[in-house]
């Protein structure tokens, strides 16, 4: 059996979302710019995916800029709005301690440029407390972004309580939702949004397109300089083919999300309660205030890179935090973020489900992983010592 | 990344799994810490590998390297065990990802430590050059 768990990293492009694109990788090949026929039909496709993607998250047509993907949207966000601010003298950002390296990466050069950040903790439970939001914030701080749902843990964030609180002491809150888009129901005005990324390719839509919404009257610099596609903003000619497939893809998943929701957490905590029945297991993240399908355990004494390559010889395809599938020398910042000795987060194990995936799969993979993890151990030196430490030896 | 089909074959059925309860010489090396420990036992005979068999906790590539480098000694006479090198195992396996070399060089201070444990114990003589404190290579996994 082939069963696909990583839809955390990207998903299969939707038929519905292919069919649409289609047209515009063939006839309808115009520049959206040029008057005659075929290139307005062009500008129709971007009408109607700007449209589209700003009715499912309750923003204006005019508030929604197309960009490259999440992380494009992410960097283009907060250095935006850095600079902006730091002429008015405020230079001091807040985050997490567990976003996606698009944002830590990003204020990590922006400390080098002389910002100062605040990494607020995310606890055991991988869930950012209000209150430390609201202590963080001082006289100086520029911008407040808080991820809505962690892309390893899959926990949820309480982002219309942090906007809220943003909002009363007037700093603009920016919200990494490549995760989240698509997959919980979400309205930028009511849950005090001022910025949102998000990333076609985690809804199935293509991969390559991305947008960034920003409410009326923020000001950012132009991310690219030349015509005057994205209110000039953004120049270049539009991949209307890639918009129109992120905006169908989107369409599609937010007229089912509530099934959608209901069907992937049934499966989610079938997967969750059938892996934890396994000996010294752990589920990482707070169970209930997890993405619908998010499953990320911890098995002690095995390392997760050998783990999701005997998966995969079965069918599997899932991911881990361990330093070894990184190529870098550190597990994942997430799971140390949420208090994980190194040894355990080495032996996490992400599967990321769809609302394609069936019972079926979710009991294959409930069958594949327990011989695993016990061949894995087997020959774990590491296994051995903890069950001498713990007298079963 | 890629492995090799080599890496895969290894990893996926390795050899010499397993520990050997009267082993002659037994190293550990690594660390949890890292995502990595590699243990080995040796049985030796007149100066002969005849059985090794090895302990691994860590990535794909830690395994086939382990599983490649007791094929390579078993039934080597020791002296010639030691010579084995990481780029040797590696060249066996056709090739490891450049992130991933670190793991065979594991294999290769494991080797030695279960020899020295074996020299230690039967109180044979050697040249400590050989037993340098030479994990620097294996630090870096941890700092870098
Ligand atoms: C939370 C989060 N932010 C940003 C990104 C980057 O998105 P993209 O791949 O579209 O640049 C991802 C996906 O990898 C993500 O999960
Ligand atoms: S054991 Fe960690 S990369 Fe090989």
């Amino acid at each position: 059996m082939k069963v696909y768990a990583d839809n955390a990293a990207t998903t299969k492009l939707s038929e519905k979302a292919l069919a649409a694109m289609m047209p515009y990788l063939t006839e309808t090949f115009g520049n959206a710019s040029s008057l005659y026929d075929i290139g307005q039909q062009a500008h129709h496709g971007v009408q109607f995916a700007r449209q589209t993607v700003a009715e499912v998250i309750g923003a204006d047509t005019n508030e929604v800029y197309f960009t490259s993907g999440g992380s494009e949207a992410d960097n283009w966000a907060i250095k935006g709005v850095a600079e902006v601010m730091a002429k008015k003298g405020k230079k001091h950002l807040i985050t997490s301690a567990f976003e996606h390296h698009a944002v830590l990466h990003t204020m990590q050069k922006l400390e080098k440029d002389g910002f100062e950040v605040t990494y607020l903790p995310v606890y055991e439970n991988g869930i950012v407390k209000v209150e430390d939001v609201k202590n963080a914030i001082r006289e100086d701080t520029a911008l407040v972004t808080i991820m809505y749902a962690n892309n390893e843990i899959g926990t949820i964030q309480p982002i219309a309580e942090i906007g809220k609180v943003c909002h009363e002491k007037g700093v603009i809150f920016h919200t990494d939702a490549v995760q989240a888009v698509g997959h919980l129901p979400i309205n930028v005005k009511e849950q005090n949004i001022d910025m949102l990324s998000m990333s076609g390719h985690k809804f199935h839509g293509p991969k390559g397109i991305g947008a960034l919404y920003m409410r009326k009257g923020i000001r950012i610099p132009n991310l690219i300089e030349g015509g005057a596609q994205e209110a000039g903003k953004r120049a270049g000619t539009e991949a209307v083919y890639a918009m129109v497939g992120m905006a169908t893809a989107l369409k599609d998943a937010n007229d089912n999300l509530e099934s959608n929701m209901k069907k992937m957490s049934a499966l989610r905590d079938r997967l969750i309660d059938g892996l934890l029945k396994i000996d010294s297991s752990r589920l990482n993240g707070d169970r209930n205030c997890r993405l619908p399908g998010n499953v990320n355990i911890s098995f002690e004494g095995v390392e997760g890179e050998s783990l999701l390559l005997y998966l995969d010889l079965q069918g599997v395809s899932a991911s881990s935090g361990s330093a070894c599938t990184s190529g870098s020398l550190d597990p994942s910042h997430v799971l140390l973020a949420i208090g994980l000795p190194h040894e355990v987060a080495h032996g996490s194990l992400r599967l990321s489900l769809c609302e394609a995936n069936t019972e079926e799969e979710i009991d294959y993979i409930i069958e594949c992983v327990p011989p695993i993890i016990e061949r894995l151990r087997s020959m774990s030196p590491l296994w051995e010592r903890i069950q001498k430490e713990r007298g079963n030896a | 990344m890629e492995y090799s089909e080599k890496v895969m074959e290894h990893f996926a059925r390795p050899h010499n799994v397993g520990k050997i309860e009267d082993a002659d010489g037994v190293g550990e090396v690594g660390n949890a810490k890292c995502g990595d420990i590699m243990k080995m036992y040796i049985k030796v005979d007149d100066g002969i590998i005849t059985d090794v068999k090895f302990n691994t906790y860590g990535c794909a590539s830690a395994i086939a390297t382990s599983s490649m480098a007791t094929d390579m000694i078993k039934g080597k006479p020791v002296s010639e065990a030691l010579k084995l090198t990481n780029k040797a195992v590696v060249e066996a396996l056709d090739g490891l990802p450049a992130v991933k070399i670190h793991c065979s060089v594991l294999a290769e201070e494991a080797i030695k430590a279960a020899v020295k444990d074996y020299y230690d114990k039967n109180g044979i003589e050697y040249d400590k050059e050989l037993f340098k404190e030479d994990s620097c290579h294996y630090e870096h996994h941890h700092d870098a």
